[in-house]
């Protein structure tokens, strides 16, 4: 099978190669067509991978393929990890960038940087697929790590756009702060266990449960904070709040770029590590609540601001931020097969999303403001019943693919005992009624109501040609079935088998299972449920305001002006680490930081912290005056303090 | 009776002046090079004294090691004063400030 | 054959007489046989190293009176020295062959630095370490103000010249203090000496930090870096190529053989000395290179930054530490070398092409070379698996296994920081439109040696087990 894994990580390798080095050469069909026969060979095989673990049983397979190094006993190497687990995500990550692939010949047509473009998402394919594979947490790091650049290439992508340059860098430094904790959980598990290989770590997880670590002078319980530190990476890398301000900016990068990177795959990494990892955070309660807790508060949380986006992108990030928080809930709750069907649904129907909206945006010639659409149904059927499709899954109407995960999530979720599981669950079942109100809002606003476009963009309205749209259909059909034949199995059955680990007195799947009698009366307890009603309801309630009484939003925006500008603003996120930061930097510096510098409301942590090492540079710069007995200066307070040292210092002379 | 120390002290202060001489000095460049030597002397200085107090030749075959390097320093030193010469037309200290940052 | 006493120093005699033969044959050449003098040199590097091979790597001779040796881990940093030069040569003639002032004084001066650091490397007394130092800072100061009509240049040698007298000249007092205390200039003897007491004397301690003033300001560690940005700048660019890359090694051996064979039984003096210098190259080192425009000025601070981290190395006080820290030498030495090499590579005539802008749109103009920048830029970061990311996290490694946590951590932190103006370099190759559309017009043999110096970045990184080996087996 080694060589299976081989190709199936290789094909959309050689592909980004060849489109990326030849690409003028072989030209722009010549790009598209090898890369997509890369990632097709892919998907295929990873479905032939996931065909045999599932229909004939094959065990888990553990290959490793090149040793790297051997130091002090830590074996770092090259390997495969290839389970159920794994063979799940592949599939989706290969089905979903295949798609994109044939979605992006028509959005790209125009740009120039076509070639680049195909090279980069394949490039993105293989190094997700290095992270999902992988047999040990250094490879999990290699591949996280190589995703976040391609992610970074990819908002940047437009680079002549300086608001495309901002966000990447946003995105850059936002997702350090993230593989900071991230590096120093491995460091943490690597401390602890010995290993960097999967195995070995889970196998020593178990006796770990009661070691302490001390830092300074505390105790901490050492795998909940080795824990703790890898979901601080899963918080940057899948945006759960407060590291999720680069999301929403990533918009900039082009749509099947969302679609693919910020929806569908990438930004479920912090999820999958997670699942990945059951074996350690299942011996540390702390982790547990606090995946749970951060989990709750994303989902809620980033719901509310997607009620006052205006751009149609922006409304679709903000859903995807919390449906990412609900999936980091059920991981929480230690609902790990839960969150990763969550995980999978969403896979289809937010990328369906996503790309609906790239279709209308291309229809109205890059247009993103929703205020300027409207009754676009006749104009793009496909589009339109295709988004409908994608609208009522993720809101989790009875009998598709979002009802089945995100029911089966709150029922887990309603069993749980673990710290903060009804805090947890109050978001969550509050966030179902935001969820159908915001993806009702945008429906409605864009496909329904009055034509706000100008007539010139009227004129030229029409439904995409094919390549758009057949992804589009073939990302709404497992949206709508999905969940009738795979909540069974991958929920309540052994899908993953040994792949996921759950202590008996966390399994709350497993006692919501002895009461799943087949989907057909999984559907019929969900309408005895409240939570189908408050959907219905949030549908409802956004087809009252925005097309029964349209008047009504902006009066209650006037009504409640101070909530409004609450959640118009981000809760003052950005904000916040714009003012905080210099704060710190004001601190250190005193009187030359200009006081009450507010007029760069936009500019977020990054530009906060950007500015503090550019004063501190601007400052020590000017140490290095050009005088030549400043510099002798130096050297004798230099020569001073060591020799001053040796007499303060503790035992010294 | 003048003992170690007394040269110790002695040196110590022919170096402090030396490195001194070449921070607060603003204006000549050879005023920089003289102290310089000044600094190789107090070095010097101490050699000796250690070398008659340990009884030991070593010292003084460094000493005189020590004074080739200085002449063939101060000769690259006068040098690179002739080239700064030539191409400003100043040796001021005070006037050697284009690079920096 | 020279008699067995002077046969450890057979390299260096090799070496000197080349010297005299080159200097001869220089004088009475005619400027357009330049090329000659460049041959010549390259072969007495040569001749050299064969030398140098012939002692090999195995088995410990002390010669001359005791205070000359030949080690394992001399012959190993010999080698890499003599073959760093001739890469330094192959990148310098391409710059002087378009400069107004190719003089073979280049090539002579660089020869004689080198003898200078081969004399150091093998230094087994303070004196020897002392001349060897003094012959190749000489020979530096000379070179810095080559280009004879350039002020910058003049301005640069002078400043480099009476910080580095200053420098000298504290390493000497402690010396001074140190042969006072124990009564020898011989490293062995000193360290025997301190062994049986007077490890904790005031007079000792006081003589350590002079002597570590003095091995600071060769590395250009903060706060004794001051020289390093303008005579980066200052100086020729094939200079800086030089004055940037070689000296390292032998300011490692400087440190090595004072710090840890004479004074071996200071380190708990001398180790947090280094570990507060490292910090604060590293801290300066990187913040300061963010804002700069020059590219080298910027390497200038990026080379600041990297001492920073071979003194970590030193700071940990295991044996882990020390081959982390000559393994980094190593690679840093690689990595500036090839950078420096894609600034001559830049260069046009006349115009020395060192500011950042100069980089953009390079993918365009050349994806190959891009494409070797993209490898050195990417490894000073520390990315896997190029060769900088191991040298990182080796000395990492063993500052957590000598307990040193905070000292790890602020060399990860920092090194956070530098990421980013190296991807400055990046985004300024590959994202911008092109600053000129003028064709490199380099020779063959600069191309040739710079892909090779791209290229061994990332092969050490991937196959990093054989260069680790020898570092161990050169400390062994």
């Amino acid at each position: 099978m080694e060589s299976t894994y081989l190709a199936i990580v290789l094909s959309p390798l050689a592909a980004a190669l060849i489109a990326g080095l030849f690409g003028r050469r072989i030209g722009r069909a010549g790009a598209h067509s090898v890369t997509i026969l890369g990632v097709a060979v892919s998907c295929a095989l990873s479905a032939a991978v996931l065909w045999r673990q599932v229909v004939d049983g094959a065990p888990a397979d553990n290959v490793s393929v090149y040793t790297w190094l051997v130091t002090d006993g830590v074996r770092m190497e090259i390997g495969f990890l290839v389970d159920r687990l794994s063979a799940l995500m592949m599939v989706v990550v290969t089905f979903v960038s295949l798609m994109v692939h044939v979605y992006s010949i028509g959005y790209m047509h125009d740009d120039a940087g076509y070639q680049r473009f195909f090279s980069y998402i394949s490039l993105f394919t293989f190094s997700m697929l290095m992270l999902v594979m992988s047999n040990n947490l250094l490879q999990l790091f290699f591949g996280w790590e190589a995703v976040g650049v391609v992610s970074y290439l990819l908002i940047g992508f437009w680079y002549t756009r300086p608001s495309a340059i901002f966000a990447n860098l946003k995105a850059f430094l936002v997702n350090r702060i993230g593989d900071f904790g991230f590096l120093l959980g491995i460091a943490a598990l690597l401390y602890l266990t010995g290993s960097l290989d999967y195995r070995e770590v889970f196998a020593a997880a178990p006796g770990l449960q009661d070691a302490t670590i001390d830092v300074g002078s505390w105790q901490w319980p050492a795998l909940s904070m080795a824990c703790i530190l890898l979901f601080i990476g899963a918080m940057g890398k899948s945006a759960q709040v407060p590291l999720h301000v680069w999301l929403p900016d990533s918009m900039e990068g082009p749509t099947p770029i969302s679609a693919l990177i910020h929806a569908a795959t990438m930004v479920t990494a912090g999820v999958f590590m997670v699942a990945r990892m059951s074996p350690v955070f299942e011996y540390a309660e702390a982790a547990l609540s606090f995946v749970l807790v951060i989990g709750a508060i994303t989902a809620l949380f980033t719901g509310l601001i997607a009620l006052v986006q205006f751009d149609i992108k922006r409304v679709v990030a903000y859903s995807t931020l919390s449906q990412l928080g609900y999936m980091m809930v059920a991981q929480g709750a230690s609902a790990y097969a839960a969150g990763m069907f969550h995980l999978t649904t969403h896979a289809f129907f937010k990328a369906l999303l996503f790309l609906a909206a790239g279709s209308v945006i291309i229809a109205l010639h890059h247009e993103q403001d929703m205020r300027r659409m409207g009754g676009l149904r006749k104009y793009m059927p496909v589009t339109y019943w295709t988004s409908l499709v994608g609208c009522l899954a993720l809101i989790g109407f009875p009998g598709f693919a979002g009802f089945f995960s995100k029911d089966a999530l709150i029922e887990a979720e309603d069993l749980s005992r673990i710290a903060g599981a009804g805090f947890a669950e109050f978001c969550i079942v509050a966030g179902v009624f935001i969820t159908a109100l915001y993806t009702f809002r945008m429906f409605f606003l864009v496909f329904h109501g009055p034509e706000r476009m100008d007539a010139e963009a009227r004129s030229h309205l029409h439904e995409s040609p094919w390549v758009v749209t057949l992804p589009l259909v073939l990302l709404a059909i497992p949206s709508v079935i999905v969940g009738w034949f795979a909540t069974g199995p991958l929920v309540f059955g052994d899908f993953f088998g040994d792949s996921l680990y759950v202590r008996p007195e966390h399994d709350v799947l497993a006692r919501l299972g002895e009461e799943w009698h087949g989907p057909m009366s999984f559907l019929v307890h969900g309408f005895q449920s409240p939570v189908l009603y408050l959907a219905l309801g949030g549908a409802a309630v956004a087809w009252f305001l925005y097309l029964r009484q349209p008047h009504l939003p902006d009066q209650l925006r006037d009504r409640f002006g101070a909530v409004y500008r609450l959640l118009e603003n981000k809760y003052y996120a950005d904000w916040l680490a714009e003012r905080v930061i210099p704060a710190a930097g004001r601190a250190m510096g005193g009187a030359f930081w200009r006081v009450g510098d507010v007029t760069l409301i936009d500019g977020g942590l990054v530009n906060g912290s950007a500015r503090v090492v550019g004063w501190g540079a601007a400052l020590i710069r000017r140490l290095q005056t050009g005088y030549l007995y400043h510099y002798a200066f130096a050297m004798v307070i230099g020569l001073a303090l060591l020799a001053g040292w040796l007499l303060i210092r503790p035992g010294g002379s | 009776m003048i003992t170690l120390g007394h040269y110790l002290t002695l040196s110590a202060l022919l170096f402090v002046i030396a490195i001194a001489g070449i921070f607060l000095n603003r204006k000549n460049v050879i005023l920089l090079l003289m102290c310089v030597e000044l600094l190789l002397l107090a070095v010097n200085f101490n050699f000796i004294a250690f070398s008659r107090y340990l009884d030991d030749p070593t010292g003084q075959v460094f000493v005189f090691f020590i004074l080739t390097v200085a002449a063939a320093e101060a000769a690259i030193g006068l040098a690179i004063l002739v080239v700064l010469f030539r191409a400003r037309r100043s040796i001021n200290v005070q006037e050697l400030d284009v690079l920096k940052g | 054959m020279l008699p067995t006493e002077f046969a450890p120093a057979f390299p260096e005699t090799v070496l000197g007489l080349g010297i005299c033969l080159v200097l001869l044959v220089d004088l009475y050449l005619p400027a357009r046989w330049r090329d000659v003098t460049y041959l010549l040199a390259l072969v007495t590097l040569a001749a050299t190293a064969m030398a140098v091979s012939d002692i090999g790597l195995s088995g410990t001779t002390l010669a001359l009176g005791g205070s000359f040796v030949a080690d394992p881990l001399a012959s190993f940093l010999k080698l890499f020295v003599l073959a760093a030069l001739a890469t330094v040569f192959v990148y310098s003639r391409a710059y002087l062959q378009d400069s107004t002032y190719n003089k073979g004084e280049y090539y002579l001066l660089g020869l004689f630095a080198a003898l200078g650091i081969l004399v150091m490397i093998s230094g087994a007394s303070l004196l020897t370490l002392y001349l060897g130092l003094e012959m190749q800072a000489l020979a530096l100061y000379a070179m810095v103000a080559f280009n004879r009509d350039s002020p910058v240049a003049a301005e640069a040698a002078m400043k480099y010249f009476v910080l580095g007298a200053i420098a000298s000249g504290c390493l000497l007092y402690g010396i001074s203090l140190l042969y006072g205390v124990t009564g020898t200039v011989q490293l062995a003897e000193i360290a025997q000496a301190l062994r049986a007491g007077g490890a904790d004397d005031a007079v000792t301690l006081v003589a350590v930090a002079f002597v570590v003033v003095g091995i600071a300001f060769k590395f250009g560690a903060v706060p004794f870096h001051m020289w390093v940005p303008d005579v980066y700048e200052g100086a020729p660019v094939s200079v800086t190529l030089l004055v940037g890359t070689v000296p390292k090694v032998g300011a490692f051996a400087l440190a090595l053989r004072v710090l840890v064979e004479g004074l071996g039984e200071t380190g708990v003096t001398w180790e947090p000395m280094l570990g507060v210098l490292a910090v604060l190259s590293l801290g300066i080192g990187n913040i300061v290179a963010i804002v700069q425009t020059n590219l080298r000025r910027m390497l200038a601070y990026s080379t600041i930054a990297h001492v920073g981290f071979i003194l970590l190395g030193f700071a940990a006080g295991s044996r882990e530490g020390i081959e982390a820290a000559l393994f980094y030498t190593i690679v840093y030495v690689i990595m500036a070398a090839g950078a420096f090499g894609i600034v001559i590579l830049l260069g046009r005539q006349g115009d020395d092409a060192d500011e950042l802008d100069d980089l953009r749109g390079l993918s365009q103009r050349s994806p190959w070379f891009a494409l070797v920048m993209l490898l050195l830029m990417v490894s000073m970061i520390g990315v896997p698996p190029l060769a900088g990311f191991y040298a990182k996290w080796w000395v990492l490694a063993a500052l957590l296994d000598a307990g040193q946590l905070w000292l790890a951590i602020a060399g990860v932190l920092f090194s956070v920081v530098g990421a980013f103006y190296y991807l400055r370099v990046v985004k300024l190759m590959y994202f911008d439109s092109p600053a000129g559309e003028a064709p490199l017009r380099q020779g063959a043999a600069l191309r040739l040696t710079l892909s090779v110096n791209g290229l061994l970045v990332l092969a050490l990184g991937v196959f990093p087990e054989g260069l680790i080996e020898l570092c161990a087996r050169a400390l062994g």
